[in-house]
């Protein structure tokens, strides 16, 4: 298991670098996808199986073919080989190591990091998966978030639509 | 088993990975990539609340209010790349490019 954990984690952390390097924003999203798919398995081994799997279907399905699809549309070039200016790279990369040191030295301190993973109890039979658990949850405590999220969709498939049209009358 | 994976770790990736895309907006010129940063960004913070939710059992389950949270984050997410992708379509249209360095009428 720690093992995995390191392999899935390095998985998603080299696809998250590929995404920042890669010149061509085609390879950067398939990039993308690669470090989706580790952090996918990562809720798996955090026994979370329906997120673990929407998070392959959503955004490494949905979300990222869209994003391919724009590219391909938008026809989008190569940034351009000028190099990117030195100030700016290095203030950026700075921001980003002070931001993963203070992470790091947080967690360092906390104490209830440091606690190793909890045994869950054997269940077993119908009701038990997590599928059902949080569809139940949605559809009795949840379920005026849900009809919002309802709404929120189609507002958004609307506003695509209207957004995506050549002119507006 | 003297090394095992404890809450630490799966915030550290998180935090890095956030890191990563932070480092990605800030240093990207293309509007679509710097919109991918921001996905990636987002995902880090869902890998934080699967930890916590794992990390702290109710009834020897998970937390699966954290499950819950994450469903709703993932569908507005969803919803949020439509309307985002729309409007770069959109600025592409009238200006015809995806640099967010040339894209500077308002910077002034």
């Amino acid at each position: 298991m720690t093992f995995l954990f390191y392999i899935f984690a390095a998985l998603a952390l080299i696809g998250g670098i590929g995404v920042v390097v890669n010149r061509n924003p085609v390879s950067a999203a398939f990039a993308m996808i690669v470090s989706f798919l580790g952090l996918a398995a990562l809720f798996i081994q955090l026994d979370a199986y329906l997120v673990g799997i929407l998070q392959i279907l959503v955004y490494a399905g949905a979300i990222m073919v869209l994003f391919v699809f724009i590219i391909m549309l938008l026809d989008v070039e190569e940034e351009e080989k000028r190099r990117f200016p030195i100030i700016g790279i290095t203030s950026s990369f700075g921001v980003a190591i002070a931001f993963t040191l203070l992470v790091s030295v947080i967690l360092k301190r906390s104490e209830i990091g440091a606690k190793p993973l909890p045994k869950l109890a054997e269940v077993s039979g119908p009701g038990s998966s997590d599928v059902h658990r949080i569809g139940e949850m949605l559809f009795s405590q949840y379920w005026f978030p849900i009809q919002i999220v309802g709404v929120l969709l189609l507002v958004a498939t609307v506003g695509v639509i209207v957004l995506s049209k050549k002119e507006l009358r | 088993m003297e090394s095992a994976i404890t809450l630490n770790h799966f915030l550290l990736v998180s935090g890095i990975l956030f890191a990563i895309g932070l480092a990605g907006v800030l240093v990207r010129r293309n509007l679509i990539v710097i919109f991918m940063c921001l996905e990636l960004m987002l995902a880090a913070a869902n890998l934080t609340l699967v930890a916590f939710s794992r990390f702290n059992p109710v009834d020897g389950q998970p937390n699966y209010e954290g499950h819950v949270l994450l469903f709703f984050i993932i569908t507005v997410a969803a919803a949020e790349v439509a309307v985002g992708l729309a409007i770069i379509v959109a600025l592409f249209r009238s200006r015809e490019t995806t640099d967010v360095t040339k894209i500077n009428s308002m910077k002034y």
